[in-house]
């Protein structure tokens, strides 16, 4: 790439060809700002639609102004972002769009993280000169892992490139024209009846309230002054390195000890892991994997413990339902042993125990709700908070998050391995996975757990691992669109994969739709992975099948991992759904 | 073989189909059986003629005899009269408005003595359903020529050479723009016929498909050798079903006849067209937007660059042309470019097609050389001002341009001088305007037009331009404040400036040019609450002159809001701040008492 000669602002400068009027901006540290753009640097997401024309900028002749994102530098270019006319444009696009919005800052579920409000403050804006008709829309509460108010919606487009190009589920697209404007799924119907995932992507982009987590902070507390109720309380992964952003902490700051603590002041009576179910995943997943090898089964297998994935294949590939691993997720794992294995050394009735989860994930709540997920009726996970309705429970209690003690998980279902804290990132459940299936297929103990190869952040990864003679290929996909094509091949008959482990969000649970926002800033992400890895090494176990309170079930209670018991209690089915 | 003494050629284009023309034909068909003068006589039907308003037309060849909104109860006549006894039905010809005498001959007619055609020239001459018509006017030898004589380049050249710009609206050179198609890298390229035709009243494109669509098919073949695109598509909005079905009707007939297919005249080109069908949204007739549509995609508009001449229909170099730009490509490979640059001014060359309707006389479509002047195509063709009323400005461009006023009438008509006095050249539309139209309802009208079509992509255009209406609607219900005006300056000018697309961006020039020319009309409007032309209904007061009153208690009875009173045999008042200008005091008064604002 050459370099170009503009003058920005009336200094010159020298710039890479091809870059945006925007970056070049941000190069020498000229605050532009934006609404609509988004770039997920190092991911190859951007949503470039140039619609909200929050960034425009005058360039010498034109006629017009330039929306400053989308514009890229050519030679000769002179731009001034800081002229009357450039800020009375941008000035004027967010008065447009607060006109048109139902300014409840003071109540909605995006006060303080809202960009639209950011940006209103930013801009200085007191009075809206151009007030008028507003969108007057239902929401859209059909579903149990999201809110659609299109009244909140500002036509950026950002959950359309998450859902379309990122995920390749189309479900979001704009409805209706003109001012009666808003994205939603074809004709306006319920996300319920749609193909969405509810993997949350869109929820985790959307810079106002227009798309946000369904609230079940509500019914966790209504359960936890419930003197009938023995609340218990599981934690994914991924929680446990992104919780502190929301108290002033490090992306990636491992806050475990303190999450424990903080659970039981808010009243839980027991505080678990879901790294136990995890591990408890692992054991049967490897099981399975070495069953399908030994006895010529379905291959590639593919984990299944990404609901919206799970989801994503009913819908978009209802042919390949044989495929994925029958295993439950370790959400729901964990639920169902909670509910029997739990309810009997604990000795209370199943029917009193109410099983709490902390997900980074939107999909994980319609997870618990699957009716073959839940047993006579009755869920085996009754509760899905995100992580970011955790820390909201944690401010309204007024826990000073940051300095509190660490506690311990509680016994039973509280140990854990490094193989299952990586289950929070693309590539860790197969890596834990390996490490179980190598030691078991060869009987040898694994000297270097670290299977390096199966990590890093490309969207797909491709590597080998040598099982004695055996070569165990495998194939990682994160971001639904990666997925496709994997299946793709696979339906073809073009698949070389013996195992295949896929995420439904960028990054894997740690760049999950529930997990405190990142703003586009994909450091955070990187920082949460980091971490987790972290985590791993510095467990004293890092292989599922050491786990000793897993030993301990599988003897008194599940017997045989893959036997009778284990497929009545942790296997599961999937069901063929409509591509719409 | 029947020697054929004579021609009853019968419009068939929308217009008069929908005063019953294809009844007309059968018709005539039958007549002329009665009589035995089958063989002899052919009824034709044809393309569009242009002088809608006086449809159905029906013309008699060789006579040269040109009838007038014909009905079915008049062919008879036509028959026994002209076709028999040839005699001229001389009620049935036109009358010219002015002088109030009857002519025969369009060579005669003011509407047609001033019009130069070129887009049109097949229209109304031949049937658009016979292929074999078209070949008889020269058809396809501008394609043989450029395939067999012709290299891309010199066909871009004489384009370019000829001055021939987009007819769409935007003006950009034809053949500049073929060049950079031809020029961008890629095996594979698409030539694309933009006939989303969609400014309220014009009806051009319309009527060239109807009438001569074999002039756009031919176009775009050359079109597609000269930029390297072997398919076309024509991108056409479903409201145009008669179009549609003679687009498709010549289509296999210009295949049947290799004129589309391989090889083409042995030229090893090969070139095919598909027709795809629009919605019939006004944004897709941008060219991006329209690309989109064409997709399969919501027809909303990207940005520019990149141009679809790099990266359009599946990301390949593609060439978007409007109808009527492509319908003046083959006489000017076959004339030359300089036959075409002696016609119009120094930057517009060549004709243009407007729709003229409105409060003119002769409405219609009217093809005049550029640089002709307003005066002399609402005067001299459209014969003036229906009723002998006064002019008051004209609307060129649609929704995206300006009025124009008394003082630039006589301004001679191309891309930059409607331009420079606020307007546009748009794609030919042309409303006329008398006392009679408010001009503060006339930029509502077309601001209803431009937020009802505007996609919603950009932030100015999807709530801009709804606030602007908004306004627009307060000021004409008398709700207005003066601090109004100003707003709608401001964002007028901001939406023009900052929206993504050209509708965006041409959004506010009604509202600009009626605020520059009619300032008094909106002052009036928001401080007197008074509308000179009485089109605003809310602003509509009616009283009750006290001479004429005799105190009979008929308005007051029949005043739905009771806010007429007055005891019988006395003299009777209107308050007019409850009064809601229903009217029916005004028509429940026997002694013309109530008068009407």
């Amino acid at each position: 790439m050459g370099k170009v000669n503009i003058v920005f602002n009336d200094m010159k400068l020298e710039v890479e060809e091809g870059t945006t009027i925007l970056e070049a901006a941000k190069n020498i540290g000229v605050h532009i700002p934006t609404l609509c753009h988004l770039d997920l640097e190092g991911f190859g997401i951007v949503n470039q639609v140039a619609s909200c024309r929050v960034c425009v900028v005058e360039v010498e002749g034109r006629e017009t102004l330039v929306p400053s994102c989308a514009e890229k530098v050519y030679e000769g270019m002179v731009i001034h972002s800081d002229s009357i006319k450039a800020m009375s444009g941008r000035r004027m696009a967010v008065e447009l769009l607060l006109s048109n919005h139902p300014k409840d800052c003071l109540s909605c579920a995006k006060n303080l993280e809202c960009e639209l409000q950011s940006l209103a403050q930013e801009l200085g804006i007191r009075d809206i000169y151009w007030e008028g008709e507003r969108l007057n829309y239902k929401k859209d509460t059909s579903t149990f892992s999201l809110i659609k108010d299109p009244n909140k919606c500002v036509m950026c487009r950002r959950c359309e490139t998450m859902c379309n190009e990122v995920q390749t589920c189309n479900v979001l697209s704009a409805v209706n024209r003109g001012f009666e404007s808003f994205v939603g799924p074809a004709f306006n119907m319920d996300m319920a009846d749609s193909a969405c995932t509810f993997c949350g992507q869109c929820v985790a982009v959307c810079p106002t309230a227009a798309l946000t987590e369904m609230d079940n902070t509500g019914q966790v507390w209504n359960q936890l002054v419930n003197p009938k109720k023995h609340v218990v309380v599981q934690i994914a992964p991924a929680v446990r390195v992104a919780i502190g952003e929301m108290f002033g902490l490090e992306p990636g700051t491992l806050t475990t000890g303190k999450i424990v603590t903080a659970l039981r002041k808010l009243g839980f009576d027991g505080v678990f892991d879901t790294n136990f179910g995890a591990d408890l995943t692992i054991i049967e997943e490897a099981t399975e994997l070495i069953h399908r090898i030994k006895h010529n089964g379905t291959l590639p297998m593919l984990t299944s413990c990404c609901p919206a994935w799970v989801k994503f294949f009913e819908h978009q590939f209802p042919d390949l339902l044989d495929i994925p691993s029958t295993c439950k997720s370790p959400q729901i794992m964990f639920g169902t042993i909670a509910k029997t294995y739990y309810a009997k050394k604990q000795n209370i009735n199943p029917e009193n125990i109410s099983v709490v989860s902390i997900m980074p994930c939107l999909a994980k709540k319609a997870e618990a709700k699957r009716p073959e997920l839940t047993k006579d009726d009755e869920s085996n996970v009754d509760i899905v908070i995100t992580t970011r309705e955790f820390g909201r429970m944690m401010k309204s209690a007024g826990i000073d998050f940051a300095n509190l003690p660490d506690g311990e998980f509680d016994k039973i279902m509280g140990e854990s391995t490094g193989a299952s804290v990586i289950f929070g990132t693309t590539g860790g459940v197969i890596e834990a996975a390996v490490r179980t299936a190598y030691e078991w297929l060869t009987d040898e103990e694994l000297e270097d757990v670290n299977f390096k190869q199966l990590r890093g952040l490309d969207g797909i990864r491709e590597a080998s691992v040598f099982i004695g003679e055996t070569e165990l290929k495998i194939g990682i996909a994160h971001g639904l669109g990666n997925a496709r094509k994997l299946l793709e091949d696979i339906k073809a008959g073009k698949s070389k994969f013996h195992a295949i482990e896929i995420m439904a969000c960028p990054g894997g649970c740690i760049g999950g739709g529930g997990q405190p926002y990142h703003h586009g800033d994909m450091e955070v992400l990187r920082k949460r992975q980091e971490a987790l890895y972290i985590d791993d090494e510095n467990k004293v176990r890092r292989k599922s099948h050491e786990n000793k309170e897993i030993i301990q079930l599988y003897k008194e209670f599940i017997g045989e991992p893959y036997g009778e018991k284990a497929h009545e209690l942790l296997h599961t089915h999937y069901v063929a759904r409509q591509k719409i | 073989m029947d020697t054929v003494r004579s021609h009853i050629m019968v419009c068939g284009g929308t217009g008069c189909v929908s005063s019953d023309s294809e009844k007309l034909i059968t018709l005539f068909k039958e007549k002329l059986s009665s009589v035995g003068y089958e063989k002899e006589i052919n009824v034709i039907r044809t393309g569009c003629f242009g002088f809608c308003g006086q449809g159905p037309i029906v013309k008699i060849h060789p006579d040269n005899v040109f009838y007038v909104q014909v009905k079915l109860d008049d062919v008879d006549e036509i028959i026994e009269e002209h076709i028999v006894k040839g005699r001229i039905v001389k009620r049935l010809l036109y009358e010219e408005p002015f002088y109030k005498r009857k002519v025969q001959s369009t060579s005669k007619m003011d509407f047609y003595k001033k019009q130069y055609r070129i887009a049109l020239r097949n229209c109304g001459i031949i049937n658009p359903e016979e292929i074999e018509e078209y070949i008889a006017y020269d058809g396809y030898e501008a394609l043989g020529k450029a395939l067999l004589e012709m290299s891309p380049v010199e066909i871009t050249n004489i384009l370019k050479d000829a001055g021939l710009r987009g007819r769409g609206g935007g003006g950009f050179p034809t053949g500049l723009k073929w060049e950079f198609t031809s020029k961008s890298p890629g095996d594979e390229k698409y030539i694309i016929c933009n006939a989303d035709e969609g400014d309220p009243g014009a009806f051009m494109d319309r009527s060239i498909l109807e009438g001569d669509p074999h002039s756009v098919l031919e176009a775009m073949a050359i079109g597609g050798y000269a930029t390297g695109a072997n398919s076309g598509i024509v991108y056409i909005r479903a409201e145009y079903p008669l179009a549609i079905k003679r687009l498709n009707i010549a289509i296999e007939q210009a295949r049947e006849l290799g004129f589309l297919g391989k090889d083409i005249f042995a030229s090893g080109f090969d070139f095919d067209i598909s027709v795809k069908l629009g919605a019939g949204a006004f944004v897709c007739g941008e060219e991006t937007a329209l690309i989109h549509s064409v997709e399969g995609k919501r027809g909303e508009p990207t940005k520019k660059p990149p141009f679809p001449s790099e990266s359009g229909y599946q990301g390949k170099p593609t060439t978007v042309n409007n109808v009527e730009t492509f319908a003046n490509v083959c006489p000017i490979i076959l004339k030359g470019s300089e036959w075409f640059s002696s016609i119009g001014t120094e930057t517009s060359k060549g004709t243009k097609v407007f729709a003229l309707a409105g409060s003119v006389n002769n409405v219609g479509l009217v093809e005049v050389p550029m640089g002709t002047t307003l005066r002399e195509i609402i005067y001299d063709i459209g014969g003036g001002i229906i009723g002998g009323k006064e002019f008051k400005a004209v609307q060129t461009g649609g929704p995206s341009g300006g009025v124009i006023t008394t003082a630039d009438l006589d301004t001679p008509i191309d891309y930059e001088s409607l331009k420079n006095i606020g307007s546009m050249m748009g794609s030919g539309g042309m409303i006329i305007m008398d006392e009679t139209s408010c001009m503060v309802n006339i930029a509502k009208f077309y601001l209803d037009f431009s937020q009802d079509e505007s996609c919603g992509k950009c932030t100015p255009c999807r709530i801009g331009v709804k606030r602007m209406y908004e306004i627009l609607e307060r000021i004409t219900k008398g709700e207005g404040e003066l601090e109004d005006l100003e707003k709608l300056e401001l964002l007028a000018n901001m939406i023009k400036q900052s929206s993504l697309c050209g509708l965006g961006q041409t959004a506010p020039n009604p509202v600009l040019s009626t605020m520059k020319y009619f300032k008094e009309e909106y002052i009036e409007h928001v401080e007197n609450h008074y509308c000179r032309a009485g089109e605003c209904k809310d602003l509509l007061k009616y009283s009750i002159d006290p001479d004429k009153c005799i105190g009979c208690t008929a308005c007051a009875k029949v005043c739905p809001v009771n806010c007429i009173s007055g005891k019988a045999k006395e003299i009777h008042e209107i308050d007019k701040n409850e009064c809601i200008s229903c009217g029916a005091c005004f028509d429940a008064c026997k002694f013309d008492a109530v008068i009407k604002p």
